[in-house]
């Protein structure tokens, strides 16, 4: 189900933990997966829970609560806006109005072209920064104003068009 | 250890180390309004409704989780305590749905209770309310409104903790929270009815009584289930002499306060349209319908022919063992009296060469709240989760602490609970692998090895079952179905007794049904020169007198009994369903269920419990001891003129004395034990949970369950490939008969084996329930 690169990964994670306490290494299991997938599908959940020896509803439970989990397909690059208050207060509501018009689509929506996921996310702990956008969980950019969402947007798609 | 003061409300008390504040509230007798603690569950503390003061802490403590200290004061209906627990209760009240009045729940609901002491009577909230989709759980647990849920998650822990798989889950967060299925799974557990009974609010409901009744306008009954031999303390719900419901009646000693979905939902059955309401008579190869007095007119008339012609042994009477005590004493008394010895109600057992030979009455060896204080346990040939399904609940939670479990059987059944050691061979190979277990007890035990076990080899999964039994304090040894059914029954339990007593451990048989233990305390088992039940079959008889069993369905080899039922002369089948009878009975007696007579079963651990009618007999259907009673006096026989079932258990002695007549031992049984390989395919046969006996067989919603669905051939991926089968492929399965099934690869099962499930129409002409048998593709 995952490739053989993405279960050594889990064995290392797995290895920090004592051996009849597999899962506690769901959470990192589940980036790993997600990583390789893009996506947790039921199917995936179902068997990093098999891999774990933990109820697969379990692993629904933790995807389920962290914002970063995807258990939607998205499009090849998912930008999470912070919407929480401090963010508010400095016209992330704002940017977050700029950049759903420049993609077309509202919060949880995707592009036609499936390039763009556009999401809400929490308080990423850069609230002097903001407005703030993380690019697919990994990368963050800060202090987003509209010319810099428009360069991050280009960028993105001059990637795509690369073949990133 | 030391012992705590706690002052709760003013009130001292003492109470253990470890203690909640909870705990010492209730021993006082004091309420702490909650509604995720649950004394049988772990401490979630998530509800906030138990919330109390407690003299020197800043802010209230939730008492399910706050532990007794020394000199702790604690009030839990002061000012502040109320102020808690009402602001709790606005919040809780904030996301429910006020559609009480359209709410199963509505009148036995906690929330509701405490809303009326802890809530206001006008709601400060005017925004507007979350909603939450329904989910489909299957066709027992409702979960169309899940907007009531509260989020105790009461329903999830019992999942993990009782039931032993986590089948619901929470997953979201906050406001977005929700109780949910793994994506388009259904709630599967043989113990879910219970999720119900712990949800405190509306959000799981029953199923099938959904929208039937309101709570109040229920009678409450107590019953006893008869359908394993545990004999769960009931309560069936009644209107208008139906039972719309049935419920757990707490009882600490026998099931705490769970039952299991065939306890709960086989009432169905009971308002079941396949009901038998009228005597039935055959004429000229046409049922009609008659009185009672024809009817029984007729069978006096026909057992008296047949005994004329060919004396009273040609007559057989075969007892269902979910039979009340009562009912086993007078058929037993019927038989004998019209002359015959053959009669029995060890119907799917195969072997009976321990009669004679036992002691007394095989049980459990132990009352059944002993399981769990067991260290050490030995199973033998159990599907113990869907034969025992409350039983198994103890050994799981048992399994958490320090018991360990050792399993011998022929299917690695997920027993959903920690296994030590497991041996898993075909079925005629285990009495060998029990013996090896003796062999090495005896070995490690440095006393001399038995004979019969003398020239076994000692493999290494035998040494290591052997040093886990012999490092326990409390081992407990137990004989399940499956063992019990087995051809060499008799070695098994022979070799049982040998290990108990090299180990110094109690040792006993689960039982296989209601009144297992029951039918010998009544002595309904073949006397001098009488036959048992197999033998009844397999040399017919010319009449057989039936009592609430399907032969074809609920005997050892289905084949043959469905036979000899076709061929007697004469058939009576005294029974709740007419069922096959139809084809094979000269005429059918309508017999009340456990719900409609009053009677006693007497459990595995030798509990004699008596129950009385909860609803009035449906149509002409009449209490079994009252239709055996009639018989004895149309038949002219002295000693059936008892007034009350009362008076039929009277005839039984003091149940005083019943205790004293438990005993497994046996006496004299030759043990003999050869290599026990054999090259034949072997047939495993479990009796599926929801097929073991009539009533749950017609018991609708139970029948839409996974558990329900119809046998197949199961076997190892090496076997189907031997066989050149793969998964899902039909196959012609012969055995006395020949059947054709479709292949499901089922790696827990030993080499050399085909599981296939018995009590089913389906398979009932493959026949015996152990054997031989031949697959090919179809
Ligand atoms: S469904 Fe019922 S038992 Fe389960 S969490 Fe909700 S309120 Fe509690
Ligand atoms: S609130 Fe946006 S990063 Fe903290
Ligand atoms: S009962 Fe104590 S927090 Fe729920």
């Amino acid at each position: 189900m995952l490739s053989a690169e993405s279960l050594k990964k889990i064995d290392r994670e797995i290895a920090k933990y004592p051996a009849d306490q597999k899962q506690s290494a769901v959470m990192a299991a589940l980036v790993i997966a997600q990583d390789e997938k893009g996506w947790l599908a039921p199917e995936t959940m179902d068997f990093v829970g098999g891999y774990l020896g933990m109820a697969s509803v379990a692993v629904y439970e933790v995807a389920s609560f962290y914002n970063m989990y995807n258990l939607q397909p998205t499009g090849k690059f998912k930008l999470t806006i912070c919407t929480c208050l401090p963010c508010g207060l400095q016209g992330s509501l704002a940017a977050a109005d700029h950049l759903k018009s420049r993609l077309g689509i509202d919060f949880n929506e995707t592009t036609p072209d499936g390039k763009f996921t556009l999401k809400e996310g929490e308080c990423m702990g850069a609230c002097a920064m903001a407005p703030v956008v993380l690019v697919n969980n990994k990368r963050m950019c800060d202090s987003m104003t509209n010319a810099k969402l428009d360069t991050l947007v280009d960028e993105l798609v001059d990637r795509i068009g690369k073949g990133a | 250890m030391a012992m705590l003061k706690v002052e709760v409300d003013g009130q001292g008390l003492e109470v253990p180390h470890g203690s909640t504040v909870m705990e010492a509230a209730n021993r006082l007798g004091i309420f702490v309004p909650h509604f995720c603690y649950h004394k049988k569950l772990s401490i979630a503390a998530n509800c906030r409704m138990c919330l109390v003061q407690v003299e020197k802490a800043p802010k209230p403590m939730p008492a399910c989780a706050t532990p007794v200290t020394d000199g702790m004061k604690v009030w839990t209906h002061s000012e502040a305590a109320k102020k808690a627990q009402s602001g709790v209760m606005e919040f809780l009240l904030i996301n429910h749905p006020l559609d009480c009045p359209i709410c199963d729940q509505g009148g036995e609901c906690q929330l509701q209770d405490l809303a009326v002491g802890y809530g206001g009577s006008a709601s400060r909230y005017s925004e507007a309310k979350r909603v939450v989709f329904h989910k489909n759980l299957g066709p027992l647990v409702s979960a169309e409104e899940m907007s009531r849920c509260i989020h105790c998650t009461r329903c999830v822990r019992f999942g993990q903790e009782v039931a032993g798989v986590m089948e619901l889950g929470m997953i979201g967060r906050g406001e977005h929270s929700e109780i949910v299925s793994f994506v388009g799974k259904t709630v599967d557990s043989e113990l879910s009815g219970n999720m119900i009974d712990i949800c405190p609010v509306g959000a799981l409901t029953s199923k099938p009584f959904r929208y039937s009744a309101r709570t109040w306008e229920l009678n409450r009954r107590k019953t006893v289930s008869p359908h394993d031999s545990l004999g769960a303390n009931l309560i069936a719900q009644t209107k208008q002499d139906r039972v719309l419901r049935v419920v757990p009646l707490e009882n600490e000693a026998v099931n705490e306060c769970w039952i299991s979905d065939r306890d709960r939902f086989s009432y169905e059955a009971l308002n079941s349209s396949e009901r038998l309401t009228t005597p039935m008579i055959k004429e000229d190869g046409h049922w009609r319908e008659a009185d009672w007095q024809s009817a029984l007119a007729l069978v006096t008339k026909r057992l008296g022919e047949v005994k004329a012609a060919r004396g009273a042994s040609a007559i057989g009477t075969l007892v269902s063992a979910s039979a009340t005590l009562e009912e086993m004493h007078l058929a037993q008394k019927l038989t004998r009296a019209i002359g015959s010895e053959n009669v029995d109600f060890r119907l799917r057992q195969s072997d009976f060469s321990a009669d004679g030979k036992r002691v007394g009455a095989p049980w459990l060896g132990m009352p059944v709240a002993d399981v769990a204080a067991l260290d050490r346990v030995l199973l033998v040939g159990s599907f113990l989760r869907k034969d025992h399904p409350v039983l198994a609940s103890r050994f799981r939670i048992a399994g958490k602490r320090v018991q360990q479990l050792n399993i011998i059987h022929s299917s690695d059944d997920e027993l959903l609970m920690a296994v030590a050691n497991k041996a898993i061979v075909p079925p005629n190979e285990l009495p060998e692998v029990l013996g090896q277990v003796v062999r090495a007890v005896a070995e490690k035990k440095e006393q001399p090895v038995p004979s019969a076990v003398a020239a076994l080899e000692v493999p290494d999964y035998a040494r290591k079952i052997a040093a886990s039994l012999c490092s326990g304090k409390a081992v407990g040894l137990f004989l399940g179905n499956f063992a019990e059914q087995h051809p060499r029954a008799a070695e098994l339990h022979s070799l049982m007794q040998m290990l108990s007593d090299l180990v110094g451990a109690r040792f006993g048989s689960l039982g296989q049904a209601a009144n297992s233990v029951g039918g010998h305390i009544a002595n309904c088992l073949p006397g001098a020169g009488g036959l048992n039940a197999s033998a009844m079959i397999s040399s017919p008889r010319s009449a057989y007198v039936l009592f609430g069993l399907e032969p074809e369905l609920d005997c050892a080899d289905s084949a043959q009994a469905t036979k000899a039922m076709r061929d007697a002369e004469f058939v009576v089948a005294i029974s709740t369903y007419a069922g096959n009878a139809t084809e094979y009975a000269d005429v059918l007696l309508p017999l009340a269920p456990y719900t409609e007579t009053s009677g006693t079963y007497v459990n595995c651990e030798g509990r004699a419990q008596a129950f009385n009618a909860v609803v009035r007999a449906a149509g002409q259907s009449r209490p079994g001891w009252k239709i055996l009673r009639v018989l004895g006096n149309l038949l002219e026989l002295p000693g059936f003129d008892q007034e009350s079932s009362e008076a039929v258990r009277a005839e039984l002695g003091a149940q005083s004395g019943w205790a004293a007549r438990l005993d497994n031992r046996v006496n004299g049984l030759a043990v003999s034990l050869g290599s026990g390989k054999s090259h034949a395919l072997q047939r495993v046969a479990d009796v599926p949970v929801y097929f073991s006996d009539p009533i749950v067989r017609r018991a609708e919603s139970l029948q839409m369950t996974r558990d329900a669905r119809p046998p197949q051939a199961r076997m190892r991926a090496s076997v189907a490939q031997k066989l050149g089968v793969s998964a899902g492929d039909r196959v012609r399965v012969k055995q006395a008969g020949e059947v054709a099934l479709d292949v499901i690869i089922d790696d827990r099962l030993p080499e050399g084996v085909v599981r296939i499930a018995a009590a089913h129409p389906t398979t009932a002409a493959l026949g015996a329930m152990f054997g031989e048998l031949s697959v090919e593709r179809a």
